[in-house]
């Protein structure tokens, strides 16, 4: 099979898709219940209030820590890295990235290249890239393996395929899987992937793969995964690429248990995965497998612009165990491809913006209702409904004074807001002039349309009362 | 200016406030370890087994003596027609004379022989560092005498694992054993066998790795059940 050529939808379309997934009792189904799931796995692991809140506020502690020291943290992974033999690179944008890793695959000949989970490399757009110099670039985790034999970008940033049921999945593997047949089992299903994917990762010559923690003190890589696909792009191919954002470096190897049993817990509810992979180096001599040459590229893509402000750094927290998304009203309901981002849900809607700019993304920190579940079960405690207004508030202006202004900057300010404010503004710093306003507005009451734009798609058309607060405030007082 | 020199100027040039202390995660450790009931050998055991068992995993307890005996019966019942070692590991001796069919050892570069690693071999034994009885976790650490493909590629993963080996905690494993001093290429933390719920969240093991992982737990012979 090909990689797929698989693109960003624009985010501004966000609302047009939202309203279709709405409508999809399907994925709604789908969605409700795989939520309904996580969410219960992961209250089962937090019995106790207390302890969940000391976890949490030493991982908080932990990143925030390693945020704060991270150029210092960046050079000396460098360094340990370089010692162990592994060759570090550095990329500002995803297509500085995507030219690196291509250029390391055509310097080995390869036509094939396996891949693990890595949310880094979907954000660059890896794949496509790939696809366009003739690289077959194969997702190996199995709802990746699954959402990219159907053309389609992961639904969940754990869960890929969570958006398709096991018939669908069925019906998927017996039309493009040579020689499978139809079955519903998903043991079976499992074996038809399990098949095709050991023959790719025996033959592959550059495996792929994200990372979930560096440790500068000892420039170890930890990848964390359940199904030893990761293990497979990591340990049988000739070269290891490793792909991630520059935020994932952590000082000490003591520093990963509580963040990795953190991360596990509120992801899927696990107290452990099946395996955590610590790869601290290329295959040395008298060693009889692993890889001969490994990788590491580090990604800027936006994130240097989250650091730059006090405030948005705090992004940059993100373990990525998707609790956010589990626990959010808007992303149970239109599900994930409906943002249009690698990231949805409401991490997506906080880091999209620096990688993408607020010009594409501006309307997604708006999918909220700030009801605040996100920052409750974020483990490294991000505030994120405090993001989301503030990025709105980004989006509607200029930059606040003495900071830079951000991509995109006031994207979303339009001249008609705009001069309705001003002239609210007017209206109400001049107290003879609101009075008169005041006396029109009750007295025509009657002439207040019926339609009202977007208020009324759901709600009751507003209409001034009969007298203003002032006038029943003064009858009050004439009557005492 | 290269991408790196970029990237770091503009990190150094973000604004910082008051640096965080470093975390003190030895502490954590200690208030939480210290509000428990201290664990003993036998209660290490009971747990390391319980949840092993959760995950799938099979405990076998076995001791110094008749393993290599236990191991040999176990390829029988499962039909294990070849089954991968480490040739200098400290177990190798003991296991080559239990005359096990089927026994070869990892002896070569993966290079030459990789189809018959991945279609051809039904089992892999490795020695572990170690455990972790709150988790269910295996310490694997490759190297030259036993390489790390042993505990994936073969469908049925044998693991060897020393009752004394058994600590409480991942953080209490790699302080005691003081891998800061030093990390080997490849260690793993191993939790049963491969598994997924990538379809419709159902689980299913066997995903791309080992379908079973068999831990044979060296204990004292009244330590049997």
């Amino acid at each position: 099979m090909n990689a797929q050529q698989l693109k960003f939808v624009p985010a501004s379309e966000f609302k047009q898709r939202a309203a279709v997934a709405v409508a999809d009792d399907h994925l709604r189904k789908s969605f409700r219940g795989a939520m309904d799931f996580l969410i219960n796995k992961r209250a089962a692991q937090f019995p106790d209030p207390e302890a969940l809140e000391r976890q949490r506020s030493l991982a908080e502690h932990i990143r925030q820590y390693s945020l704060a020291r991270l150029p210092e943290l960046l050079e000396q992974l460098e360094r340990k890295l370089t010692d162990n033999g592994v060759k570090v690179h550095w990329a500002e944008s995803a297509e500085e990235a995507c030219a690196i890793i291509i250029g390391i695959a055509q310097r080995h000949s390869t036509k094939l290249m396996v891949k693990g989970k890595s949310m880094v490399s979907e954000e660059v757009e890896l794949n496509h890239a790939m696809a366009d110099v003739g690289i077959d670039a194969l997702e190996s985790d199995m709802g990746e393996y699954i959402v990219q034999l159907d053309g389609e970008k992961p639904s969940h940033i754990i869960m890929p395929a969570i958006h398709k049921t096991k018939q669908q999945i069925a019906r998927l593997f017996a039309d493009k899987v040579p020689g499978a047949r139809y079955t519903e089992s998903v043991d079976e299903l499992i074996g038809i992937g399990r098949a095709v994917l050991r023959e790719k990762f025996m033959t592959a010559e550059v495996g792929m793969s994200g990372v979930n923690f560096a440790v500068a003190e000892t420039g170890t890589l930890c990848l964390v995964e359940n199904e030893g696909n990761g293990r497979m792009c990591t340990t049988v191919p000739d070269v290891h690429i490793a792909i991630t954002g520059i935020e994932k470096v952590v000082e000490k190897l003591e520093h990963v248990p509580p963040l990795f049993g953190l991360l596990t817990r509120s992801a899927t509810g696990q107290a452990i995965t099946t395996y955590f992979n610590m790869i601290s180096g290329p295959r040395r001599p008298g060693e009889k497998d692993g890889p001969r040459e490994v990788h590491l590229v580090l990604v800027d893509n936006g994130r240097t612009q989250a650091y730059a402000d006090q405030q948005l750094r705090s992004t940059l927290q993100c373990i990525r165990c998707g609790a956010c998304m589990n626990h959010c009203p808007v992303y149970t309901r239109i599900g994930g491809h409906a943002y249009g981002t690698t990231y949805p849900g409401p991490i997506g809607e906080i880091i999209s913006p620096h990688m993408m700019g607020l010009a594409a993304t501006h309307v997604l920190p708006t999918a909220s209702s700030l009801c605040g579940a996100c920052g409750e079960v974020c483990p490294v405690r991000i505030p994120i409904p405090e993001l989301l207004v503030r990025l709105r508030e980004e989006a509607q202006h200029d930059a606040r004074p003495g900071h830079a202004p951000l991509l995109g900057q006031g994207a979303a300010r339009s001249r008609l807001v705009d001069a309705v404010w001003s002239g609210w503004a007017a209206l109400y710093t001049r107290p003879a002039f609101y009075r008169a306003f005041g006396w029109l507005a009750t007295r025509l009451r009657a002439l207040t349309p019926p339609l009202q734009g977007g208020w009324t798609v759901s709600r009751t058309p507003m209409k001034p009362a009969a007298r203003t607060l002032h006038e029943l405030m003064a009858a009050r007082s004439k009557r005492r | 200016m290269s991408a790196r020199d970029n990237i770091l100027r503009r990190l150094r040039a973000a604004p910082q406030g008051q640096p965080p202390m470093a975390p003190d995660v030895a502490a954590f450790h200690a208030a939480v370890t210290a509000a428990a009931a201290p664990s003993t050998r036998a209660s290490r055991i009971e747990l390391f087994c319980d949840k092993m068992a959760f995950w799938h995993g099979e405990v076998i307890r076995v001791t110094r003596a008749d393993w290599p005996q236990k191991l040999r019966e176990l390829c029988v019942a499962k039909g294990v027609r070849s089954l991968l070692y480490g040739e200098d590991s400290a177990h190798a001796a003991q296991l080559e004379a239990a005359s096990i069919d089927g026994l070869r050892p990892y002896d070569r570069p993966i290079d030459g022989w990789k189809k018959e690693l991945f279609e051809d071999t039904d089992a892999g034994l490795s020695a572990t560092r170690g455990g972790i009885a709150e988790t269910g976790t295996l310490i694997v650490w490759p190297g030259a005498s036993e390489p790390r493909l042993m505990s994936l590629v073969p469908p049925i993963h044998f693991a060897l694992l020393d009752a004394n080996q058994l600590y409480d905690t991942f953080f209490q494993a790699m302080i005691e054993q003081r891998w800061s001093d030093g990390m080997p290429t490849n260690a793993l933390l191993v939790s049963g066998p491969s598994k997924t719920a990538d379809i419709q969240v159902t689980l299913a093991y066997g995903a791309h790795g080992p379908k079973e992982l068999i831990v044979l737990l060296l204990v004292n012979e009244e330590e049997r059940p």
